[in-house]
C-alpha cells in the first residue's frame, strides 16, 4: 500500500511537470491554433535563465523564478513577433514546422553561449534535500513542492482567464482572426501576449523540472512527452492538459514499477494511441464538423 | 518565351510536355549515368545518400504534399524497410525478392498505421504517428533476438547474381534505377484517377466523398504507398550504411524527413529530390564554414542553429520551397521582360479555425 | 416504380428537430424544387440524402432501393451528384482537374495498371477528358480550363461546381441554391442551363432555391418547407399562392 502511495506521489509530481508543459501548448493552440513544438526548448531556456540568475548572479530562489519567467516571457513575445507573425494565415502544418525550426535554433544557440555550452548543471533549490514522513510513506519535499507550485500556478491562471478580457479575446482570435480584428481585438498583440504567457509557464516548468533532470541543452526533450499529455486531455482544453499530464505521469510511474524494462519510456505513447482510438479528439477535446 | 499549341488530349497526358523538357532531363540522365566516371569517391557517396533520401522524400511527398495527411513518424517505415532487408539478406534471400519484400512489409505496416488514422486529423494524426515511431523504435530495441537490439545489425553489400555491388558505381546505378522507377510510377499515379483522388482528399474531404472517392480506401492506400516507398529507401539505406541500429530511426530522423518535403517544396515531385539534395549538402557546407568561425560559434550547436534558421527562413520567405524558387526563376527567364513580381504571390489569408472541418 | 422517393425523413440535433418527417417523390426527368425560409431544413435534407448526416427517422429510395445505411461515396456511384451551398471545390487544383475528379466513379483500372499507365488507362484518361470537355462546352468554361480554382471569381466557381456535378453523369442532380451570389445575367444563364440539363441531358434535378423567379421559370413541381416540416406541395403557381406559404414568408395579418 505504501508503495502504491509512493508511486502515486511520484506520478503526480512528474505529471505536474508534463501538465505545465502541456498547458503551454494548449494556451498557444487555443489562441492561434498553432502547435508549438519548441515548448520543451523554451522550458530548457527558462532553466538556463534560472541557472544564470541563481548560480552566476547568486540571487535567491524566488527572485530566480521571477527573473526566469519574465525573461522567458520576453523571449516568447520576441519569437512571436519575429518568426510567427510573418507566417500568419499559413496552414497549420507549416507553422508547426516553423516552431520545430525555432526549437533547433534554441538548442543550438544555448550550446554556443559562453558559460552554458553543452555541460550539465545543477540548479540549487530550497527543496533539493529533505524528506518527511507521514505514517510509513516517505514524501520528498521536492515532489510536494512541485505539486503545490503547479496547483498555485493553475489557480492563478484560472483567475486570470476568468476575470480578464484576455481570455475571451483569445477564444475569438482562435476561431476567426479576421472577425476578431473587426471587433476591435488587437489580434497580433493578443497573440504576442499569449506566446509570452506560454513561454513564462514553460520557464516555470523548467525550474520545477531542473532538480530531477538537471539543466542541459537537451532537457527540452521531456517536452515531447507533454505532447501525448496534451493530446490525451484533448488539444485545446486547459483542464484537459492538466488531466492529461497527470494521467501520463501516473502511467509512467506505475509502468516503471510493475512492467518490464523499457515500457516506462513508451508508456506515454501507448496511452495516447489508445485514447485516440477510442476518442479521436482526446478526453475533453472537440472537433466540430464543417457545415456544408 | 515558349508557346505550347495543343492539338490533342494526349499532349496533356504526356509526361514530357515539350521537347525542351526531353532535352534537359535527357542531359541530366546522361550526366548521372556518366557520374561514376567523372567524380570522386566522396561525391559518389553523397550521391548515394541523395538518391536514397529522394526515394523516401517521394514517399513522404505523396502522403503530405498530395494527400494532405501528416506524418511525424516516417522513420519507423524507414526502420521497417531497413531491418526487413537486413534480416532477409542474412538468410540468403536474393535482393530481387528481399527488396520488394521490404517494400511490401512496409506497406503492410503503413496500412496498420493508416487504418486508425482515418478518424484522426491534424495535430492528433501528427501525435499518433509520432507515438507510432517511438513505439516501433522501442520494439526494435527490445526484440533483441530478432533485431540485435541496441547492438544493431550488420548488413552486407547488395549481391546480384553473385556480383557484389560494394563499389560505388554498381550501388549508384541500382539506386538511380530505383529512383527513376519510383518517380515514373508516382507520375503515372498522379495523372490517373487515383492521384486525382488523393489531391481531392487534400483539398476537401467532404466533397471528395460526395464525388465518389472512398475516403477510407484512398487514405490508407496513400499511407501504404508512402510507406512502401520509404521502405525501399530504408532497404537501400541499410546497405549503404552497412550497420543499422534503433537510434538511427528516432523522431529527429522523422523530422528531418519532413524537412525534405518542406524545403523542397510541398506538392511538387521535384521537391522531394531537391529537398533530399539540400539536406545532404547542408551539413557539408556547415562543416566547411566551421573553419572560418570563432571556436565558440563553431561548436556542435552550429548545425542545429543553421538547420533551424534555414527551415524558418524557407517557411517565411519561400513557402513554395526550392522548387518554387526554381519555378519563379524559370518563369522570370521565360517571360522576360514581362515577369511581374506578384505572379506567384499567394492571396493573404487570415487564419480560420481548422477545428471546424 | 418511383424514381426517387423520400419517406418520413427526419433528423434532430439534440432537442432541435431540423427535419420533421418529410416525405416527397421526384418523378424521373422533372425539376423539383424545395423552397422555404432560412432555417427550414432544406440543406439539411440534402445532407441527409447525401448521407453526410445519419437520419434519425425515415428512408430514402432511389428506384425503390433504400439508400440509408450506406456511405457518402456510394451515393455518387449510384448516380446522385450534388453541389454545395458554400462551394466545396478543390482550391489548389485547376478547373479541369476538378471536373476530372467528377469522373471518378467511372474509373475502371486497378492500382497496378495505373502505376504502369497501361494503354487501357491511357484510353480511359482520354475518354474521361472527352466527357469533361463536353461539360466545359456546355457551361462555357473553356477559358478557365487551366486556371487554379483559388483565383477565380465567385460566379465562375459556382459554375465549376455545377460542372463537376455534371461530369459525374448523374441520374439525379442535387443543386443547393444554384443562384445564390449570382447577378441577374448569371442567374439567367443558370436558368438556361437547368432547362438544358432537363431537356437535353435527361437528368432529373432536385433543387433548393430562394429566387422565386428562377423557381417559377424552371420548376415542374415545388415543395415548401417551414421549420423542418412540409407545408405545401404542387406547381410553382399553386405553392406561391398557398396561404401557409405566404404566412411562413411574410407572416399573418394581425
Amino acid at each position: 500500500m505504501n508503495q502504491v502511495l509512493q508511486l502515486l506521489l511520484a506520478g503526480v509530481a512528474q505529471g505536474c511537470v508534463y501538465a505545465l508543459v502541456a498547458l503551454g501548448f494548449v494556451l498557444i493552440y487555443k489562441a492561434t491554433e498553432t502547435v508549438n513544438f519548441a515548448q520543451g526548448d523554451l522550458m530548457m531556456l527558462g532553466g538556463f535563465f534560472a541557472l544564470t540568475s541563481s548560480v552566476i548572479l547568486g540571487w535567491p530562489y524566488w527572485a530566480t523564478i521571477l527573473f526566469a519567467v519574465a525573461a522567458m516571457a520576453a523571449v516568447g513575445m520576441l519569437i512571436e513577433r519575429l518568426v510567427l507573425r510573418p507566417v500568419l494565415g499559413q496552414p497549420a502544418f507549416t507553422v508547426v514546422m516553423i516552431t520545430i525550426g525555432v526549437g533547433y535554433v534554441l538548442r543550438g544557440v544555448v550550446t554556443m553561449v559562453p558559460g552554458w555550452g553543452t555541460e550539465t548543471y545543477t540548479l540549487p533549490t530550497p527543496f533539493s534535500e529533505g524528506v518527511f514522513k507521514i505514517g510509513e510513506v516517505i514524501f520528498a519535499v521536492q515532489q510536494v513542492a512541485v505539486i503545490c507550485m503547479t496547483a498555485a500556478l493553475c489557480a492563478a491562471l484560472y483567475l486570470f482567464f476568468r476575470f480578464s478580457r484576455l481570455g475571451v479575446a483569445m477564444q475569438a482570435t482562435s476561431q476567426n482572426q479576421l472577425a476578431a480584428a473587426y471587433m476591435g481585438i488587437p489580434v497580433r498583440r493578443v497573440n504576442m501576449m499569449i506566446w509570452g504567457l506560454s513561454a513564462g509557464v514553460a520557464a516555470f516548468a523548467g525550474i520545477l523540472l531542473a532538480p530531477a533532470t538537471f539543466v542541459h541543452s537537451n532537457m527540452g526533450f521531456i517536452g515531447l512527452k507533454a505532447f501525448p499529455a496534451a493530446v490525451v486531455g484533448g488539444f485545446g482544453s486547459v483542464p484537459g492538459a492538466i488531466v492529461g499530464g497527470l494521467i501520463i505521469g501516473l502511467v509512467e510511474s506505475f509502468a516503471g514499477r510493475y512492467l518490464p524494462e523499457g515500457f516506462k519510456d513508451v508508456a506515454a505513447y501507448v496511452v495516447v494511441l489508445a485514447v485516440l482510438m477510442l476518442r479521436p479528439s482526446g478526453i475533453f477535446g472537440e472537433t466540430a464538423q464543417k457545415k456544408v | 518565351m515558349r508557346f505550347l499549341f495543343k492539338t490533342d488530349y494526349a499532349q496533356d497526358i504526356r509526361l514530357f510536355k515539350h521537347g525542351g523538357q526531353v532535352f534537359w532531363y535527357g542531359l541530366l540522365m546522361a550526366l548521372l549515368l556518366a557520374a561514376p566516371f567523372m567524380v570522386g569517391e566522396y561525391v559518389m557517396s553523397q550521391l548515394h545518400f541523395i538518391l536514397i533520401y529522394s526515394i523516401v522524400g517521394l514517399g513522404l511527398m505523396l502522403l503530405v504534399g498530395f494527400t494532405g495527411q501528416v506524418s511525424l513518424g516516417h522513420a519507423a517505415f524507414l526502420a521497417v524497410g531497413a531491418y526487413t532487408e537486413a534480416l532477409l539478406q542474412a538468410k540468403g534471400v536474393p535482393v530481387f525478392i528481399s527488396l520488394p519484400c521490404a517494400a511490401l512489409f512496409s506497406a503492410a505496416v503503413g496500412l496498420i498505421v493508416g487504418l486508425p488514422a482515418l478518424r484522426l486529423k491534424g495535430i492528433y494524426l501528427a501525435i499518433a504517428t509520432l507515438a507510432f515511431n517511438v513505439i516501433v523504435e522501442e520494439v526494435i530495441t527490445r526484440w533483441e533476438g530478432l533485431t540485435g537490439g541496441n547492438s544493431g545489425l550488420h548488413v552486407k553489400p547488395v549481391e546480384i547474381f553473385g556480383v557484389k555491388l560494394d563499389g560505388d558505381a554498381g550501388f549508384f546505378y541500382l539506386c538511380l534505377g530505383l529512383t527513376v522507377l519510383c518517380i515514373l510510377a508516382l507520375m503515372n499515379l498522379l495523372r490517373s484517377p487515383t492521384g486525382r483522388a488523393f489531391v481531392a482528399i487534400r483539398d476537401s474531404e467532404i466533397s471528395a466523398s460526395c464525388m465518389g472517392v472512398n475516403l477510407a480506401k484512398y487514405k490508407t492506400l496513400s499511407f501504404a504507398i508512402s510507406a512502401a516507398l520509404t521502405g525501399i529507401g530504408g532497404a537501400l539505406y541499410a546497405h549503404k550504411v552497412s550497420f543499422i541500429s534503433p537510434e538511427q530511426f528516432t523522431l529527429l530522423q522523422s523530422i528531418e524527413l519532413v524537412t525534405i518535403v518542406i524545403l523542397g517544396g510541398v506538392g511538387f515531385l521535384h521537391g522531394a529530390v531537391l529537398g533530399a539534395a539540400f539536406l545532404i549538402v547542408l551539413p557539408q557546407l556547415i562543416s566547411l564554414a566551421k573553419d572560418y568561425l570563432p571556436a565558440n560559434v563553431g561548436s556542435s550547436g552550429l548545425q542545429a542553429v543553421v538547420f533551424g534558421l534555414v527551415l524558418i527562413g524557407f517557411i517565411i520567405f519561400e513557402p513554395l520551397g526550392l522548387y518554387g524558387r526554381w519555378l519563379k526563376v524559370r518563369t522570370w527567364f521565360e517571360l522576360f521582360p514581362f515577369y511581374r513580381r506578384g505572379m506567384f504571390r499567394r492571396q493573404k489569408s487570415y487564419m480560420k479555425s481548422e477545428r471546424l472541418r | 416504380m418511383s424514381f426517387f422517393r423520400v419517406e418520413n425523413l427526419g433528423i434532430h440535433f439534440g432537442g432541435v428537430v431540423a427535419v420533421d418527417r418529410v416525405s416527397f417523390e421526384v418523378k424521373r426527368g422533372e425539376v423539383y424544387t424545395i423552397i422555404g425560409p432560412n432555417g427550414a431544413g432544406k440543406t439539411t435534407i440534402f445532407n441527409l440524402i447525401g448521407l453526410i448526416y445519419p437520419a434519425s427517422t425515415g428512408q430514402i429510395f432511389l428506384e425503390d432501393k433504400p439508400l440509408t445505411g450506406s456511405v457518402p461515396h456510394r451515393i455518387a456511384q449510384l448516380g446522385i451528384a450534388r453541389t454545395f451551398q458554400n462551394i466545396e471545390l478543390f482550391e489548389h487544383a485547376t478547373v479541369l482537374q476538378n471536373l476530372l475528379i467528377g469522373r471518378h466513379r467511372h474509373r475502371a483500372a486497378s492500382l497496378w495498371q495505373e502505376l504502369l499507365f497501361t494503354p487501357a488507362v491511357r484510353r480511359a484518361e482520354i475518354a474521361a477528358r472527352e466527357a469533361v470537355e463536353k461539360v466545359i462546352d456546355f457551361l462555357d468554361l473553356a477559358k478557365y480550363r487551366d486556371s487554379l480554382v483559388a483565383g477565380l471569381p465567385y460566379g465562375v466557381r459556382k459554375v465549376v461546381e455545377l460542372g463537376r456535378a455534371l461530369a459525374t453523369e448523374p441520374r439525379l442532380l442535387l443543386l443547393d441554391e444554384p443562384s445564390s451570389g449570382l447577378n441577374p445575367e448569371e442567374t439567367d444563364d443558370m436558368a438556361f442551363w437547368i432547362e438544358d440539363i432537363k431537356r437535353h441531358l435527361g437528368v432529373t434535378v432536385l433543387m433548393v432555391e430562394h429566387d422565386m423567379n428562377l423557381v417559377s421559370r424552371v420548376s415542374d413541381r415545388v415543395l415548401a418547407l417551414n421549420l423542418g416540416a412540409v407545408i405545401a406541395e404542387g406547381t410553382p403557381a399553386e405553392v406561391q399562392a398557398h396561404p401557409k406559404v405566404i404566412e411562413a414568408y411574410l407572416g399573418k395579418t394581425a
